[in-house]
């Protein structure tokens, strides 16, 4: 599936994916993304592309391959010593606030 | 029940680790501030922070996993836990998923009957604690406060090897205690430094298959642990025994009825979508930093119970209950420094005396009125003869009280014990001509009598006669 | 004048840094609303801070660009100032706190002259993303400059800032630097810290420049760069004098040509200049060797797991609750979120979020995104491999000249592969560079420099080289001579 060069997706031979309205509902909703009726299937739409694209990497030989979830080899973590340096800027972050009452962020009543 | 049930629960105990700053951030972590003052940019999620780690989070947790014999990672890594809620202000929680920081410990229980299990730990991670959100008072409303946000929590998971609500209790308990020995979290469950998930199933005895379960959220007391599995179970087994099935769902306890009800929040199935954190990398721990924790442990509550019982004599019982907490171990301990020895003595009057004015005034040990060099004093005079074990309870109310120490009181209050044979011999003598009746009775064979004059003769010296000299010398006057 | 040019001139007492302020806010005034490079404009803290600068000059204090202007990429927090990230989302956000970036370049003398438009978020190769509509592009008013730092590069381009920063998570410092004439350099990851730079992809991200020259280049890096213990993922490494070392001979030099840019997908003329300047270089005493990187194709599907599932998670902190855009009269909790972040993210930005929901969702994320972090191995063993051999990579930046506006909008896989050239060098955090190498129909092309990690000091020099050579760094877009 892989052909040379830059340009190896091709429509008549790649992968179909096709993401249903009711998809992209799922994934709309799982990142909390208001997408209305006329929008849904443009999205399934655009969405199904992307993914039919990634089916590029299925191919790709990467048995005993490990993943790189960063870009440089070999960095380690480094440590913060255990000391408070914050002080109270409360006011100065809470002045753009869009919701605040007593110091409080305000959202819709939420029950548990 | 026709069939026998078993039980399966499992305990996941978030500890607030007792860092002074948060774990990825320099804000504070001291409870009870206004809201939102100890919430900085990094804990508010603002864009373009980063989270930076603390080194003292990750020496405790390395701690934790030492003390239960567990598998310490030299590498662990980071992950993202992705969900909306807003006490969560990124929308995601930076915790440990695939590579957590301890594996594979285990911690030894006892019961009440003395039975002793070992339940296996199967991971402890670091993660960020939440915010909190308040419903109450903001009318239309929910009220966040994020100071809580990025506390350090180790997450400890138990393998679902707990078959009572007993069992769990013992371990969340031996837990507690296990963490503040370590000083890594001060156990405090009503300001939320410890707090338990339960995860609880039934199934029939002897199938291998676990039931479906069910998880009770945010327990914050033992109590609360103990009678929300009991609710729980009966639950379940009613449900099932009725022709149901039990649905995998998330629960919470009201103590108000002593039920568990679904969570309603979290009723939709989260896909948390897990990765490792790309603003962090690997956490990697060199062999001579674990070495120099493993040196740097204190005396862990077992070993200290096994030393008591072996080095002291004292029973496992005993042993187990004084060495509950650290503070209590190390104040019964130095009694015995100061006194030079009747462990037994001072064990019971540490598990007697001290707890119970402890409780009665709801102090914890560190504030005692009576300092340990204090009761060693008292005891000594127990030991000399100064003064009878039931006189040293009231010298020892007095030095509750405020008073210097037990040799001011006993002066003071005239409580030298009376040990002057010659002298209780004149008691006695007093006390059996001022009763013929009770003398001839007990001459003609009513032994029951005998605590009648010990009685008598103590009324007559207030209290103060030396008790096993009065029993010696009335019984020699009484048979003669 | 270039930003060493005027550096110099202030330190030679030749003019102000008042003057020169002004000189650059009259332009920007005067330009901006043709070319929507500047989202925001700070004007009096520019001249006040161009006073400041004045003064500690006349002290005899400060350095190489001190009292020189720059522009910030609208990415950048920036304390007390809008920092929009070209969203509608942030549209209200007034940054309480300066990123290390900004901080650094400040204490360097730099005088803040605006922030500069771009992608929305950073997502997009063409600027055409931005809430704050289209940047244009100097060179034609009818075409793009590149994204996402398009306004960086707009601005630098017509010569309203002399310098600008940007960010390049996938190419777009390079990019945007190649269509409009400039010098773009993205440094090794780790290399600039990212505190305060709002987060697209944050394995991928990396702060940078855009100038007309590499000196310039070198000299803003210089005052960028460094260890911040504010960003985990920044490295402890020793930042060298840029400026110092730029004069090398090129004799000996070992270059790659990447085989696999030069297939199917590159443009004629592109090419063409392209090639003229590697040889170029071989005129200098530089060897070349033809290089296959095997994996480079899998570059562009990588990326389009890798950066869409950083960003689903590193967006998600804009839920209307904190700061930012809120939606009117929220029913209850989900409508809070869904219609604010509704209302705040533009269409490319939800797709890209969507995009990583799912590939990191439950049965996805094996064959998704841990696949693509395994191509990402492959990929950084192919670039090793090469620098076994070869000191430096060279290539082109973009397959074409600038395109016009409005032209790849309606498919986004036609956009995505503008970045074919340059997503490699960010997914193995190579420090690259494009610079000038040709006009193709009086519109720039670019040629694209990738080194070895933290090779920034021979990087540099080696673009340096060529543009002793040649002036086409030099030109000027004829609307803003």
């Amino acid at each position: 599936m892989i052909s040379s060069g830059f340009f190896p997706f091709s429509d008549a031979d790649g992968a179909i994916v096709t993401l249903t309205r009711r998809d992209v509902e799922d994934i709309a909703h799982l990142a909390r993304l208001q997408i209305t009726e006329q929008e849904l299937p443009v999205y399934a739409g655009s969405l199904s592309r992307i993914l039919e694209f990634i089916e590029q990497l299925s191919p790709a030989v990467t048995e005993g391959i490990e993943p790189m979830a960063h870009p440089l080899p070999n960095q380690v973590q480094p440590l913060r010593e255990d000391a408070v340096t914050e002080a109270d800027f409360r006011d100065r972050y809470q002045g753009n606030a869009p919701a605040v009452e007593a110091g409080l962020y305000l959202v819709p009543k939420v029950i548990e | 029940m026709s069939i026998e049930w078993e039980i399966v629960v499992g305990l996941e105990i978030h500890a607030q680790l007792a860092t002074r700053s948060k774990i990825f951030s320099g804000s504070s972590t001291a409870y009870g501030a206004s809201p939102n003052v100890q919430a900085n940019l990094v804990d508010l999620g603002y864009p373009g922070v980063l989270p930076v780690l603390n080194r003292e989070a990750v020496r405790m947790a390395v701690r934790f996993g030492l003390a239960i014999g567990a598998t310490i990672a030299r590498r662990s890594i980071f992950a993202r836990k992705n969900y909306f809620y807003p006490d969560l202000p990124k929308g995601y929680q930076i915790s440990q998923y695939e590579q957590p920081i301890v594996e594979d410990g285990t911690v030894d229980i006892v019961l009440d009957d003395g039975t002793r299990k070992t339940i296996g730990v199967t991971r402890a991670h670091l993660e960020e604690d939440a915010g909190k959100s308040l419903h109450e008072g903001l009318g239309a409303h929910s009220g966040i406060d994020l100071n809580r946000a990025g506390t350090p929590l180790l997450e400890i998971v138990s393998e679902p090897d707990m078959r009572s609500a007993r069992e769990a209790i013992a371990y969340m308990k031996k837990i507690h205690t296990l963490v503040r020995y370590l000083e890594i979290c001060d156990g405090n469950m009503q300001e939320g430094s410890f707090r338990c998930d339960a995860n609880v199933s039934v199934r029939h005895k002897g199938r291998h298959e676990f039931g479906t379960r069910c998880e009770i959220k945010n327990l914050n007391s033992f109590r609360f642990v103990e009678r929300a599995i009991n609710f729980e179970v009966s639950r379940q087994i009613e449900l099932i025994e009725g022709g149901g099935s039990v649905v995998q769902e998330t629960r919470l306890y009201d103590p108000d009825c002593g039920e568990t009800r679904p969570m309603r929040s979290k009723e939709e199935a989260n896909d948390y979508r897990y990765f490792p954190d790309p603003d962090l990398l690997p956490l990697t721990l060199a062999g001579d930093f674990i070495e120099q924790l493993q040196s740097e442990l204190p005396e862990l509550p077992d070993q200290k119970a096994e030393r008591f019982a072996r080095d002291h004599g004292l029973s496992q019982y005993d042993a187990g209950v004084l060495t509950s907490s650290r503070e209590l171990a190390d104040y019964y301990e130095q009694v015995v420094l100061a006194l030079g020895g009747e462990p037994k003595l001072a064990a019971n009057w540490v598990m007697g005396e001290l707890s119970g004015f402890l409780n009665r005034d709801n102090l914890d040990i560190g504030r005692s009125p009576v300092s340990a060099a204090g009761l060693a004093g008292l005891l000594a005079r127990i030991v000399d003869g100064t003064i009878s074990g039931k006189i040293a309870k009231e010298v020892f109310e007095a030095m509750w009280s405020g008073a210097v120490d037990a040799d001011e009181v006993i002066g003071r209050q005239g409580l030298r014990q009376i040990t002057d044979a010659g002298a209780i011999e004149k008691v006695i003598a007093g006390v059996m001509a001022a009763n013929p009746a009770q003398l001839a009775d007990y001459r003609s064979g009513k032994d029951k009598l005998f605590g009648f004059f010990v009685g008598q003769v103590m009324k007559a010296t207030g209290g103060k006669a030396n008790p096993a000299q009065v029993n010696e010398l009335l019984r020699r006057m009484l048979a003669s | 004048m270039t930003a060493a040019e005027i550096g110099r001139g202030l330190r030679a007492g030749k003019f102000t840094s008042v003057e020169v302020t002004r000189h650059y806010l009259e332009r920007i005034d005067h330009s901006n609303g043709r070319l929507n490079a500047f989202i925001t404009v700070v004007p009096e803290r520019a001249m006040a801070d161009a006073s400041r600068a004045d003064a500690a000059i006349a002290r005899g204090e400060g350095g190489p660009l001190t009292g020189v202007p720059l522009a910030h990429k609208d990415i950048f927090c920036t304390d007390g100032v809008l920092t929009s990230c070209g969203s509608r989302m942030l549209a209200n956000f007034i940054a309480p706190y300066d990123a290390t970036v900004v901080l650094r370049l400040a204490a360097a003398g730099m005088v803040m002259l605006g922030k500069t438009n771009m992608d929305e978020f950073a997502m997009g190769s063409s600027n055409e993303t931005s809430y704050f509509g289209p940047v244009r592009n100097p060179w034609d008013g009818t075409r793009v400059p590149g994204g996402s730092s398009g306004g960086s590069a707009a601005a630098v381009a017509a010569r309203l800032a002399p310098v600008a920063t940007g960010t390049d998570t996938g190419g777009s410092i390079r990019q945007p630097a190649a269509l409009t004439g400039l010098t773009g350099l993205k440094p090794t990851y780790g290399r600039v810290s990212r505190y305060g730079m709002v987060a697209f992809a944050s394995s991928l991200d990396q702060g940078g420049v855009l100038a007309q020259t590499v000196e310039d280049a070198a000299l803003v890096l210089a005052a960028m760069a460094g260890h911040d213990p504010r960003d985990s993922t920044s490295v402890n490494v020793p930042v060298p004098d840029y400026a110092a070392g730029l004069h090398r001979s090129m004799r000996g030099l070992r270059i790659g040509i990447i085989r696999e840019f030069f297939g199917d997908g590159l443009e004629e003329s592109t090419g063409r200049a392209v090639r003229a300047a590697i040889d170029g270089y071989r005129a200098l005493g530089a060897t070349t060797v033809d290089l296959s990187l095997p994996n480079l194709p899998l570059s562009v599907p990588a990326y389009y797991v890798v950066a869409p599932a950083e960003c689903s998670s590193n967006l998600s902190r804009f839920d209307g609750v904190r700061f930012g855009h809120r939606c009117l009269e929220p029913k209850d909790l989900t409508d809070l979120y869904k219609r604010s972040r509704g209302e705040g993210f533009g269409a490319e930005v939800k797709r890209r979020i969507m995009t990583g929901t799912y590939v990191l969702s439950a049965g996805y994320y094996d064959a998704y995104y841990l696949k693509a972090q395994k191509v990402r191995s492959l990929i950084n063993a192919d670039f090793r491999r090469a620098f076994e051999q070869v000191d430096v990579l060279m290539g082109p930046t973009t397959p074409t000249p600038a395109f016009a506006i409005g032209a790849k909008v309606d498919d986004p896989i036609t956009m995505y592969l503008n970045d074919i050239y340059t997503i490699g060098a960010n997914l193995a955090g190579l420090p690259a560079i494009s610079v000038p190498c040709g006009l193709v129909d009086g519109l720039p092309v670019g040629l694209q420099l990738i080194g070895p990690h933290f090779s920034e000091e021979r990087l540099l020099a080696v673009a340096h080289a060529w543009q002793l050579e040649s002036d086409w760094h030099r030109r000027v877009p004829p609307l803003f001579a």
